[in-house]
Protein backbone atom coordinates (compact mmCIF):
# COMPACT_ATOMS: atom_id res chain seq x y z
CA UNK A 1 0.00 0.00 0.00
CA UNK A 2 1.58 3.65 -0.41
CA UNK A 3 -1.32 5.83 -0.85
CA UNK A 4 -0.85 9.53 -0.66
CA UNK A 5 -3.27 12.39 0.54
CA UNK A 6 -2.38 16.03 -0.07
CA UNK A 7 -4.53 18.29 1.87
CA UNK A 8 -4.74 22.47 1.07
CA UNK A 9 -1.22 22.36 0.42
CA UNK A 10 0.52 25.67 -0.04
CA UNK A 11 4.15 26.37 -0.59
CA UNK A 12 5.34 30.06 -0.55
CA UNK A 13 8.79 30.99 -1.26
CA UNK A 14 9.17 34.52 0.85
CA UNK A 15 6.33 36.93 -0.70
CA UNK A 16 5.59 34.55 -3.75
CA UNK A 17 3.19 32.12 -3.13
CA UNK A 18 4.23 29.49 -5.58
CA UNK A 19 1.70 27.02 -5.44
CA UNK A 20 -1.73 27.74 -3.52
CA UNK A 21 -4.32 24.91 -2.17
CA UNK A 22 -3.28 22.12 -3.72
CA UNK A 23 -5.26 19.12 -3.01
CA UNK A 24 -5.21 15.68 -4.30
CA UNK A 25 -5.83 12.00 -3.45
CA UNK A 26 -3.16 9.29 -5.33
CA UNK A 27 -4.39 5.74 -4.79
CA UNK A 28 -2.00 3.41 -4.21
CA UNK A 29 -0.02 2.09 -7.44
CA UNK A 30 -1.39 4.98 -9.36
CA UNK A 31 0.76 6.14 -12.50
CA UNK A 32 -0.25 10.31 -12.17
CA UNK A 33 1.68 12.35 -14.65
CA UNK A 34 2.08 15.71 -14.06
CA UNK A 35 1.94 18.91 -16.83
CA UNK A 36 1.64 22.63 -16.61
CA UNK A 37 3.79 25.64 -18.16
CA UNK A 38 7.35 26.15 -16.87
CA UNK A 39 7.69 27.71 -13.18
CA UNK A 40 4.51 26.72 -12.03
CA UNK A 41 6.04 24.57 -9.14
CA UNK A 42 5.73 21.31 -10.73
CA UNK A 43 9.32 20.53 -9.39
CA UNK A 44 8.69 22.12 -5.93
CA UNK A 45 5.27 20.15 -5.63
CA UNK A 46 7.91 16.95 -6.09
CA UNK A 47 10.08 18.08 -3.81
CA UNK A 48 7.62 18.20 -0.92
CA UNK A 49 6.55 14.76 -1.51
CA UNK A 50 10.07 13.93 -1.38
CA UNK A 51 10.74 15.27 1.98
CA UNK A 52 13.52 18.03 0.49
CA UNK A 53 11.14 20.77 1.44
CA UNK A 54 8.50 21.50 3.65
CA UNK A 55 4.72 22.61 2.31
CA UNK A 56 3.94 26.19 4.27
CA UNK A 57 1.05 25.40 4.92
CA UNK A 58 -1.39 21.93 4.61
CA UNK A 59 -0.78 18.42 5.10
CA UNK A 60 0.86 15.60 3.10
CA UNK A 61 -0.09 11.75 4.20
CA UNK A 62 1.38 8.95 3.11
CA UNK A 63 -0.46 6.05 3.65
CA UNK A 64 -2.36 8.44 6.53
CA UNK A 65 1.28 8.83 8.23
CA UNK A 66 2.51 12.96 7.92
CA UNK A 67 5.13 12.34 5.65
CA UNK A 68 8.84 12.34 7.31
CA UNK A 69 10.55 15.58 7.10
CA UNK A 70 13.68 14.23 5.31
CA UNK A 71 14.16 12.14 1.90
CA UNK A 72 14.39 8.10 2.84
CA UNK A 73 14.10 5.21 1.37
CA UNK A 74 10.48 4.66 1.08
CA UNK A 75 10.36 7.61 -1.78
CA UNK A 76 13.12 6.85 -4.75
CA UNK A 77 13.73 9.62 -6.95
CA UNK A 78 15.07 10.21 -10.79
CA UNK A 79 15.82 13.48 -11.50
CA UNK A 80 16.82 14.94 -15.19
CA UNK A 81 20.34 14.75 -14.44
CA UNK A 82 22.46 14.08 -11.47
CA UNK A 83 20.90 11.28 -10.21
CA UNK A 84 23.88 8.96 -9.93
CA UNK A 85 27.38 9.31 -8.97
CA UNK A 86 29.95 9.71 -10.79
CA UNK A 87 32.53 7.90 -8.94
CA UNK A 88 30.94 4.53 -8.70
CA UNK A 89 30.39 2.10 -11.33
CA UNK A 90 27.01 1.04 -12.96
CA UNK A 91 27.27 -1.98 -11.10
CA UNK A 92 28.24 0.50 -7.33
CA UNK A 93 25.82 2.60 -8.10
CA UNK A 94 22.80 0.04 -7.94
CA UNK A 95 24.22 -1.73 -4.75
CA UNK A 96 24.66 1.56 -3.25
CA UNK A 97 21.54 1.72 -1.37
CA UNK A 98 21.83 -1.97 -0.41
CA UNK A 99 25.19 -1.37 0.70
CA UNK A 100 24.47 1.41 2.65
CA UNK A 101 21.41 0.35 4.07
CA UNK A 102 23.49 -3.16 5.44
CA UNK A 103 26.29 -1.39 6.82
CA UNK A 104 25.30 1.38 8.47
CA UNK A 105 29.16 2.53 9.60
CA UNK A 106 31.38 1.40 6.59
CA UNK A 107 29.19 2.01 3.96
CA UNK A 108 30.28 -1.08 2.28
CA UNK A 109 29.63 -4.85 1.91
CA UNK A 110 32.31 -7.84 1.64
CA UNK A 111 32.21 -11.71 1.49
CA UNK A 112 28.98 -13.84 1.24
CA UNK A 113 26.74 -10.44 2.34
CA UNK A 114 28.34 -8.67 -0.77
CA UNK A 115 27.69 -11.32 -3.45
CA UNK A 116 24.31 -11.88 -1.97
CA UNK A 117 23.19 -7.92 -3.12
CA UNK A 118 25.75 -8.03 -5.86
CA UNK A 119 23.27 -10.96 -7.36
CA UNK A 120 20.30 -8.96 -6.61
CA UNK A 121 22.11 -5.81 -8.83
CA UNK A 122 22.88 -7.72 -11.41
CA UNK A 123 19.56 -9.09 -11.81
CA UNK A 124 18.50 -5.31 -11.44
CA UNK A 125 20.50 -3.89 -14.04
CA UNK A 126 19.75 -6.98 -16.59
CA UNK A 127 16.00 -5.93 -15.98
CA UNK A 128 16.88 -2.29 -17.34
CA UNK A 129 18.82 -3.68 -20.21
CA UNK A 130 22.10 -2.63 -19.12
CA UNK A 131 24.03 -5.95 -19.05
CA UNK A 132 27.11 -5.70 -19.89
CA UNK A 133 28.15 -2.03 -18.57
CA UNK A 134 28.90 -3.18 -15.43
CA UNK A 135 32.07 -1.82 -14.83
CA UNK A 136 31.82 1.04 -16.76
CA UNK A 137 31.33 4.60 -14.75
CA UNK A 138 28.69 6.99 -15.70
CA UNK A 139 30.84 9.54 -17.82
CA UNK A 140 31.28 6.29 -20.15
CA UNK A 141 27.21 5.76 -20.70
CA UNK A 142 24.46 7.45 -22.99
CA UNK A 143 22.13 9.90 -21.63
CA UNK A 144 19.53 6.93 -22.19
CA UNK A 145 21.41 4.24 -20.82
CA UNK A 146 22.36 6.85 -17.83
CA UNK A 147 18.82 6.99 -16.53
CA UNK A 148 17.92 3.54 -16.74
CA UNK A 149 21.17 3.41 -14.14
CA UNK A 150 19.09 6.01 -12.03
CA UNK A 151 15.55 3.86 -12.37
CA UNK A 152 17.78 0.91 -11.29
CA UNK A 153 19.40 2.72 -8.59
CA UNK A 154 16.14 3.94 -7.49
CA UNK A 155 14.08 0.64 -7.60
CA UNK A 156 16.30 -1.80 -5.88
CA UNK A 157 15.52 -0.31 -2.85
CA UNK A 158 11.79 -1.18 -3.22
CA UNK A 159 10.27 2.25 -2.62
CA UNK A 160 6.52 2.82 -1.98
CA UNK A 161 7.00 5.81 -4.02
CA UNK A 162 8.79 6.69 -6.95
CA UNK A 163 9.09 10.59 -8.11
CA UNK A 164 9.93 11.33 -11.26
CA UNK A 165 11.37 14.60 -12.51
CA UNK A 166 11.19 14.90 -16.17
CA UNK A 167 13.38 11.51 -15.96
CA UNK A 168 13.31 11.63 -20.25
CA UNK A 169 13.55 15.25 -21.04
CA UNK A 170 16.62 14.98 -22.63
CA UNK A 171 16.18 12.10 -24.24
CA UNK A 172 15.97 11.32 -28.11
CA UNK A 173 12.28 10.41 -29.26
CA UNK A 174 13.96 6.75 -30.36
CA UNK A 175 15.82 6.16 -26.99
CA UNK A 176 12.81 7.44 -25.07
CA UNK A 177 9.92 5.19 -26.64
CA UNK A 178 12.54 2.29 -25.45
CA UNK A 179 12.54 3.57 -21.83
CA UNK A 180 8.75 3.56 -21.94
CA UNK A 181 8.12 0.43 -22.65
CA UNK A 182 11.08 -0.28 -19.26
CA UNK A 183 9.16 2.17 -17.28
CA UNK A 184 5.49 0.37 -17.95
CA UNK A 185 7.16 -2.91 -17.13
CA UNK A 186 8.51 -1.74 -14.02
CA UNK A 187 5.16 -0.28 -12.72
CA UNK A 188 3.61 -2.92 -13.86
CA UNK A 189 6.14 -5.63 -11.80
CA UNK A 190 7.08 -3.27 -8.34
CA UNK A 191 4.60 -2.73 -5.99
CA UNK A 192 4.93 1.44 -6.20
CA UNK A 193 3.00 4.82 -6.85
CA UNK A 194 4.34 6.61 -9.39
CA UNK A 195 4.76 10.57 -9.44
CA UNK A 196 6.10 11.51 -12.70
CA UNK A 197 6.47 15.58 -14.09
CA UNK A 198 6.71 15.73 -17.87
CA UNK A 199 6.49 18.55 -20.67
CA UNK A 200 6.12 15.80 -22.52
CA UNK A 201 2.39 15.17 -23.20
CA UNK A 202 2.49 11.98 -25.26
CA UNK A 203 4.39 10.65 -22.69
CA UNK A 204 1.59 11.68 -19.85
CA UNK A 205 -0.97 9.79 -21.73
CA UNK A 206 1.28 7.33 -22.95
CA UNK A 207 2.33 6.15 -19.21
CA UNK A 208 -0.15 7.80 -16.81
CA UNK A 209 -2.76 6.46 -15.29
CA UNK A 210 -3.99 10.19 -14.59
CA UNK A 211 -2.51 13.49 -15.93
CA UNK A 212 -2.80 15.91 -14.07
CA UNK A 213 -2.16 19.93 -14.54
CA UNK A 214 -0.44 22.64 -12.91
CA UNK A 215 -1.67 26.10 -13.80
CA UNK A 216 -2.11 29.85 -12.23
CA UNK A 217 -5.55 30.75 -12.31
CA UNK A 218 -4.61 34.48 -12.48
CA UNK A 219 -0.82 34.76 -14.45
CA UNK A 220 -1.69 38.39 -15.08
CA UNK A 221 2.16 40.07 -14.26
CA UNK A 222 0.91 42.50 -11.07
CA UNK A 223 -0.86 39.08 -9.86
CA UNK A 224 1.95 37.08 -10.29
CA UNK A 225 3.56 37.11 -6.80
CA UNK A 226 0.06 36.83 -5.06
CA UNK A 227 -1.47 33.78 -6.91
CA UNK A 228 0.03 30.35 -7.02
CA UNK A 229 -0.53 27.45 -9.15
CA UNK A 230 -3.34 24.79 -8.74
CA UNK A 231 -4.52 21.73 -9.98
CA UNK A 232 -6.86 22.94 -13.10
CA UNK A 233 -7.07 19.90 -14.29
CA UNK A 234 -7.40 16.41 -13.62
CA UNK A 235 -7.91 13.55 -16.26
CA UNK A 236 -8.46 9.97 -15.74
CA UNK A 237 -7.07 7.61 -18.75
CA UNK A 238 -9.88 5.90 -20.34
CA UNK A 239 -9.70 3.43 -20.67
CA UNK A 240 -8.49 2.89 -17.26
CA UNK A 241 -4.73 1.41 -16.90
CA UNK A 242 -3.81 -0.67 -13.73
CA UNK A 243 -0.90 -1.77 -12.37
CA UNK A 244 -0.19 -5.67 -13.40
CA UNK A 245 -3.22 -5.52 -15.48
CA UNK A 246 -3.27 -5.29 -19.31
CA UNK A 247 -5.62 -2.87 -21.15
CA UNK A 248 -8.92 -4.70 -21.45
CA UNK A 249 -10.16 -3.08 -25.05
CA UNK A 250 -5.84 -3.84 -26.30
CA UNK A 251 -3.74 -6.24 -24.18
CA UNK A 252 -0.38 -4.88 -25.46
CA UNK A 253 -1.61 -0.98 -25.00
CA UNK A 254 0.50 -0.58 -21.99
CA UNK A 255 3.32 -2.85 -22.69
CA UNK A 256 4.11 -5.94 -21.43
CA UNK A 257 2.95 -7.31 -18.22
CA UNK A 258 4.78 -10.04 -16.22
CA UNK A 259 2.67 -12.58 -14.22
CA UNK A 260 4.66 -11.49 -11.01
CA UNK A 261 2.62 -8.07 -11.08
CA UNK A 262 -0.16 -7.58 -7.92
CA UNK B 1 41.48 28.43 -41.11
CA UNK B 2 41.31 30.80 -38.39
CA UNK B 3 44.28 30.79 -35.57
CA UNK B 4 42.17 29.39 -32.38
CA UNK B 5 41.30 25.82 -34.93
CA UNK B 6 44.47 25.58 -36.20
CA UNK B 7 46.49 23.00 -34.00
CA UNK B 8 50.11 21.86 -33.83
CA UNK B 9 51.36 18.20 -34.96
CA UNK B 10 53.14 16.17 -31.74
CA UNK B 11 56.54 16.70 -33.21
CA UNK B 12 55.90 20.38 -33.63
CA UNK B 13 54.39 20.62 -30.42
CA UNK B 14 57.55 19.30 -28.82
CA UNK B 15 59.24 21.46 -30.55
CA UNK B 16 57.35 24.25 -29.33
CA UNK B 17 57.02 23.42 -25.95
CA UNK B 18 61.08 22.97 -25.72
CA UNK B 19 61.80 25.99 -27.83
CA UNK B 20 61.46 28.76 -24.74
CA UNK B 21 64.10 26.73 -22.64
CA UNK B 22 66.71 26.34 -25.61
CA UNK B 23 66.02 29.96 -26.17
CA UNK B 24 66.97 31.17 -22.21
CA UNK B 25 69.89 28.73 -22.41
CA UNK B 26 71.56 30.36 -25.52
CA UNK B 27 70.88 33.66 -23.99
CA UNK B 28 72.74 32.68 -20.88
CA UNK B 29 75.06 30.93 -22.41
CA UNK B 30 76.06 34.32 -24.33
CA UNK B 31 76.15 36.70 -21.79
CA UNK B 32 77.70 34.19 -19.81
CA UNK B 33 80.93 33.97 -22.57
CA UNK B 34 80.66 37.39 -22.90
CA UNK B 35 81.40 38.31 -19.32
CA UNK B 36 84.00 35.48 -18.85
CA UNK B 37 85.90 37.06 -21.81
CA UNK B 38 86.27 40.46 -20.23
CA UNK B 39 87.01 38.66 -16.83
CA UNK B 40 87.63 35.29 -16.46
CA UNK B 41 87.41 35.50 -12.74
CA UNK B 42 83.35 36.47 -12.99
CA UNK B 43 81.49 35.09 -10.50
CA UNK B 44 78.01 36.55 -11.73
CA UNK B 45 77.20 34.22 -14.92
CA UNK B 46 79.37 31.15 -14.21
CA UNK B 47 80.10 29.27 -17.46
CA UNK B 48 79.12 25.43 -17.85
CA UNK B 49 82.40 23.96 -16.61
CA UNK B 50 81.74 26.22 -13.27
CA UNK B 51 78.42 24.64 -13.08
CA UNK B 52 79.61 21.13 -13.72
CA UNK B 53 82.52 21.92 -11.17
CA UNK B 54 79.85 22.97 -8.53
CA UNK B 55 77.76 20.71 -9.14
CA UNK B 56 80.37 17.58 -8.66
CA UNK B 57 81.37 19.10 -5.76
CA UNK B 58 78.25 19.47 -4.14
CA UNK B 59 76.03 16.31 -5.34
CA UNK B 60 79.16 13.94 -5.61
CA UNK B 61 82.20 14.65 -3.37
CA UNK B 62 82.06 14.39 0.53
CA UNK B 63 82.09 17.61 2.32
CA UNK B 64 85.97 17.70 4.11
CA UNK B 65 84.54 18.82 7.11
CA UNK B 66 81.24 16.59 7.64
CA UNK B 67 82.22 13.89 4.92
CA UNK B 68 78.58 14.17 3.61
CA UNK B 69 77.10 14.83 0.26
CA UNK B 70 75.63 18.37 0.92
CA UNK B 71 73.07 18.38 -2.13
CA UNK B 72 71.61 14.80 -1.00
CA UNK B 73 71.75 16.30 2.79
CA UNK B 74 69.97 19.39 1.82
CA UNK B 75 67.48 17.54 -0.38
CA UNK B 76 66.33 15.35 2.51
CA UNK B 77 66.23 18.04 4.87
CA UNK B 78 63.71 20.28 2.52
CA UNK B 79 61.86 17.23 1.41
CA UNK B 80 60.87 15.68 5.44
CA UNK B 81 60.08 19.43 5.92
CA UNK B 82 57.78 19.93 3.07
CA UNK B 83 56.45 16.57 3.34
CA UNK B 84 55.21 17.23 6.96
CA UNK B 85 54.28 20.53 6.26
CA UNK B 86 51.70 19.55 3.57
CA UNK B 87 50.98 15.91 5.26
CA UNK B 88 49.39 18.15 8.34
CA UNK B 89 47.54 20.28 5.91
CA UNK B 90 46.01 17.59 3.70
CA UNK B 91 44.82 16.08 7.06
CA UNK B 92 43.70 19.51 8.43
CA UNK B 93 42.32 20.70 5.05
CA UNK B 94 40.34 17.44 4.77
CA UNK B 95 38.62 16.62 7.68
CA UNK B 96 37.55 20.75 8.09
CA UNK B 97 36.47 21.00 4.27
CA UNK B 98 34.27 18.20 4.42
CA UNK B 99 32.83 19.26 7.49
CA UNK B 100 32.40 22.44 6.40
CA UNK B 101 31.14 21.45 3.28
CA UNK B 102 28.02 18.88 4.39
CA UNK B 103 27.14 20.73 7.87
CA UNK B 104 25.41 23.75 7.77
CA UNK B 105 26.39 24.29 11.64
CA UNK B 106 29.96 23.74 11.35
CA UNK B 107 29.98 25.92 8.15
CA UNK B 108 28.20 28.71 10.05
CA UNK B 109 31.15 28.50 12.87
CA UNK B 110 34.03 27.82 10.89
CA UNK B 111 33.60 29.37 7.45
CA UNK B 112 33.85 33.02 8.16
CA UNK B 113 36.81 32.15 11.16
CA UNK B 114 38.71 30.15 8.20
CA UNK B 115 37.89 32.76 5.73
CA UNK B 116 39.33 35.46 7.91
CA UNK B 117 42.72 32.99 8.96
CA UNK B 118 43.39 32.50 4.95
CA UNK B 119 43.92 36.82 4.95
CA UNK B 120 46.85 36.72 7.26
CA UNK B 121 49.91 36.51 5.50
CA UNK B 122 52.01 33.56 6.63
CA UNK B 123 55.45 35.00 6.47
CA UNK B 124 54.21 37.71 9.24
CA UNK B 125 54.03 35.12 11.38
CA UNK B 126 57.23 33.44 10.45
CA UNK B 127 59.12 35.78 14.00
CA UNK B 128 56.23 34.47 15.98
CA UNK B 129 56.31 31.13 15.25
CA UNK B 130 60.26 31.05 15.73
CA UNK B 131 59.73 33.09 19.07
CA UNK B 132 57.13 30.21 20.08
CA UNK B 133 58.63 27.01 18.79
CA UNK B 134 61.87 28.02 18.75
CA UNK B 135 64.16 27.89 15.81
CA UNK B 136 64.20 23.62 15.25
CA UNK B 137 62.18 21.89 12.76
CA UNK B 138 58.79 22.27 14.38
CA UNK B 139 58.51 26.25 13.25
CA UNK B 140 59.72 25.44 9.71
CA UNK B 141 56.44 22.66 9.11
CA UNK B 142 54.46 24.97 11.38
CA UNK B 143 54.50 27.34 8.79
CA UNK B 144 54.39 25.60 5.96
CA UNK B 145 51.13 24.28 7.37
CA UNK B 146 49.64 27.38 8.41
CA UNK B 147 50.60 29.05 4.95
CA UNK B 148 48.86 26.23 3.12
CA UNK B 149 46.09 24.86 4.82
CA UNK B 150 43.55 27.50 4.74
CA UNK B 151 43.47 27.96 1.32
CA UNK B 152 42.93 24.15 0.89
CA UNK B 153 40.24 24.11 3.23
CA UNK B 154 38.30 27.04 1.25
CA UNK B 155 39.03 25.44 -2.29
CA UNK B 156 37.64 21.24 -0.68
CA UNK B 157 34.74 22.83 1.15
CA UNK B 158 33.65 24.73 -2.01
CA UNK B 159 33.71 22.00 -3.60
CA UNK B 160 32.27 19.89 -1.50
CA UNK B 161 29.35 22.23 -1.68
CA UNK B 162 29.53 22.71 -4.99
CA UNK B 163 28.15 18.81 -5.73
CA UNK B 164 24.54 18.47 -7.02
CA UNK B 165 21.97 18.51 -4.35
CA UNK B 166 20.08 16.45 -6.26
CA UNK B 167 23.06 14.02 -5.58
CA UNK B 168 22.79 14.70 -1.69
CA UNK B 169 19.00 14.15 -2.16
CA UNK B 170 19.84 10.77 -4.45
CA UNK B 171 21.88 8.98 -1.13
CA UNK B 172 19.13 10.40 1.34
CA UNK B 173 16.66 8.28 -0.59
CA UNK B 174 18.78 5.37 -0.81
CA UNK B 175 18.73 5.56 3.06
CA UNK B 176 22.42 7.03 3.22
CA UNK B 177 23.08 8.96 7.18
CA UNK B 178 24.97 12.06 7.62
CA UNK B 179 28.15 10.22 8.52
CA UNK B 180 27.76 7.56 5.17
CA UNK B 181 27.23 10.74 3.04
CA UNK B 182 30.53 12.31 4.15
CA UNK B 183 32.26 8.92 3.64
CA UNK B 184 30.60 7.38 0.62
CA UNK B 185 29.78 10.09 -1.28
CA UNK B 186 30.99 13.58 -0.74
CA UNK B 187 34.66 12.36 0.41
CA UNK B 188 35.33 10.14 -2.80
CA UNK B 189 34.35 13.48 -5.25
CA UNK B 190 36.28 15.75 -3.17
CA UNK B 191 39.63 13.56 -3.39
CA UNK B 192 40.56 14.61 -6.38
CA UNK B 193 40.00 18.16 -5.67
CA UNK B 194 42.26 17.90 -2.88
CA UNK B 195 45.37 16.25 -4.92
CA UNK B 196 44.62 19.18 -7.74
CA UNK B 197 44.83 21.86 -4.56
CA UNK B 198 47.55 19.63 -3.25
CA UNK B 199 49.44 20.40 -6.79
CA UNK B 200 48.82 24.12 -7.31
CA UNK B 201 49.83 24.53 -3.48
CA UNK B 202 53.42 23.16 -4.32
CA UNK B 203 54.81 26.35 -5.25
CA UNK B 204 53.41 28.57 -1.48
CA UNK B 205 54.61 25.44 0.21
CA UNK B 206 58.43 25.77 -1.56
CA UNK B 207 58.18 29.58 -0.94
CA UNK B 208 57.23 29.25 2.83
CA UNK B 209 60.14 26.39 3.10
CA UNK B 210 63.00 28.34 1.66
CA UNK B 211 61.94 31.67 3.66
CA UNK B 212 62.08 29.32 6.65
CA UNK B 213 65.36 27.90 6.05
CA UNK B 214 66.83 31.40 5.03
CA UNK B 215 66.55 32.42 8.27
CA UNK B 216 67.46 29.93 10.41
CA UNK B 217 68.43 26.06 9.68
CA UNK B 218 71.44 24.23 9.75
CA UNK B 219 70.95 22.19 6.18
CA UNK B 220 68.15 22.41 3.64
CA UNK B 221 68.04 23.82 0.08
CA UNK B 222 67.18 27.32 1.00
CA UNK B 223 69.67 27.56 3.60
CA UNK B 224 72.62 26.26 1.13
CA UNK B 225 71.22 28.82 -1.15
CA UNK B 226 71.15 31.67 1.36
CA UNK B 227 74.67 30.73 2.90
CA UNK B 228 76.52 30.75 -0.38
CA UNK B 229 75.14 33.79 -1.54
CA UNK B 230 77.36 35.68 0.84
CA UNK B 231 80.06 34.22 -1.35
CA UNK B 232 78.12 35.19 -4.60
CA UNK B 233 78.62 31.72 -5.80
CA UNK B 234 75.98 31.78 -8.56
CA UNK B 235 77.51 28.23 -9.78
CA UNK B 236 75.91 26.68 -6.76
CA UNK B 237 72.73 29.07 -6.76
CA UNK B 238 71.88 28.14 -9.69
CA UNK B 239 72.12 24.34 -10.18
CA UNK B 240 70.29 24.58 -6.52
CA UNK B 241 67.05 26.82 -7.88
CA UNK B 242 66.92 24.30 -10.78
CA UNK B 243 67.45 21.28 -8.77
CA UNK B 244 64.29 22.79 -6.64
CA UNK B 245 62.22 22.98 -9.67
CA UNK B 246 62.53 19.99 -11.07
CA UNK B 247 61.74 18.31 -7.82
CA UNK B 248 58.25 20.54 -7.82
CA UNK B 249 58.00 20.08 -11.44
CA UNK B 250 58.76 16.01 -11.32
CA UNK B 251 55.68 16.56 -7.65
CA UNK B 252 53.25 17.62 -9.39
CA UNK B 253 53.43 15.20 -12.10
CA UNK B 254 53.21 12.49 -9.86
CA UNK B 255 50.47 14.03 -8.22
CA UNK B 256 48.49 13.90 -11.41
CA UNK B 257 49.27 10.68 -12.57
CA UNK B 258 48.17 9.13 -8.80
CA UNK B 259 45.21 11.33 -9.42
CA UNK B 260 44.24 9.44 -12.28
CA UNK B 261 45.64 6.22 -11.30
CA UNK B 262 43.45 6.23 -8.17
CA UNK B 263 40.25 7.74 -9.41
CA UNK B 264 40.09 7.30 -13.22
CA UNK B 265 36.54 8.35 -13.10
CA UNK B 266 37.49 11.86 -12.11
CA UNK B 267 39.30 12.16 -15.85
CA UNK B 268 36.50 10.82 -17.72
CA UNK B 269 34.49 13.54 -15.85
CA UNK B 270 36.65 16.31 -16.77
CA UNK B 271 34.85 18.98 -19.12
CA UNK B 272 31.81 18.06 -18.52
N1 LIG C 1 14.48 27.83 -3.65
C1 LIG C 1 13.64 28.72 -4.21
N2 LIG C 1 13.60 29.99 -3.77
C2 LIG C 1 12.76 30.89 -4.32
N3 LIG C 1 11.93 30.63 -5.33
C3 LIG C 1 11.92 29.38 -5.83
C4 LIG C 1 12.78 28.37 -5.31
N4 LIG C 1 12.57 27.23 -6.00
C5 LIG C 1 11.62 27.52 -6.91
N5 LIG C 1 11.24 28.81 -6.81
C6 LIG C 1 10.21 29.46 -7.64
O1 LIG C 1 9.09 28.63 -7.65
C7 LIG C 1 8.51 28.60 -8.92
C8 LIG C 1 8.29 27.19 -9.37
O2 LIG C 1 9.54 26.56 -9.63
P1 LIG C 1 9.62 25.05 -10.09
O3 LIG C 1 11.05 24.72 -10.27
O4 LIG C 1 8.85 24.20 -9.17
O5 LIG C 1 8.89 25.10 -11.50
P2 LIG C 1 8.59 23.92 -12.52
O6 LIG C 1 7.13 23.84 -12.67
O7 LIG C 1 9.28 22.69 -12.12
O8 LIG C 1 9.21 24.50 -13.84
P3 LIG C 1 9.97 23.70 -15.02
O9 LIG C 1 8.89 23.06 -15.83
O10 LIG C 1 10.63 24.78 -15.79
O11 LIG C 1 10.90 22.72 -14.40
C9 LIG C 1 9.39 29.42 -9.85
O12 LIG C 1 8.76 30.66 -10.06
C10 LIG C 1 10.66 29.61 -9.08
O13 LIG C 1 11.15 30.90 -9.31
MG1 LIG D 1 11.01 21.55 -12.86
Amino acid sequence: MSALSIKNVWKEYGDQIVLEDVSIEIASRAFVALVGPSGCGKSTFLRMLLGQETQTKGKILLDGEPLPKEPGPDRGVVFQRYSVFPHLTVLGNVMFGKELQASRFAGRLFGAARRAVEEEARAMIAAVGLMGSENKYPAQLSGGMQQRLALAQALIMRPKVLLLDEPFGALDPGIRAEIHTLMKKLWHEAPMTVVMVTHDMREAFTLGTRVVAFERPRDRPEEKLRYGATITKDITIWPPRQAGVPSIFRPDRDGPVSSKGQ
Amino acid sequence: MRWINSRPANGTRLALALLPFVLVLIAYAIGSAERLAENPNDKLLPGLTGFADAINRMAFVPEARTGSYLLWVDTLASLQRLGAGLAIATAIALLLGLVIGILPYARALLSPFVGAISMVPPLALLPILFIVMGLGETSKIALIAIGVTPIMIRDLALKAIELPREMIVKAETLSASSWQIALRVVLPQILPRLITCLRLQLGPAWLFLIAAEAISADSGLGYRIFLVRRYLSMDVIFPYVIWITLLAVATDILLDRLRIAVFPWSELEKGK
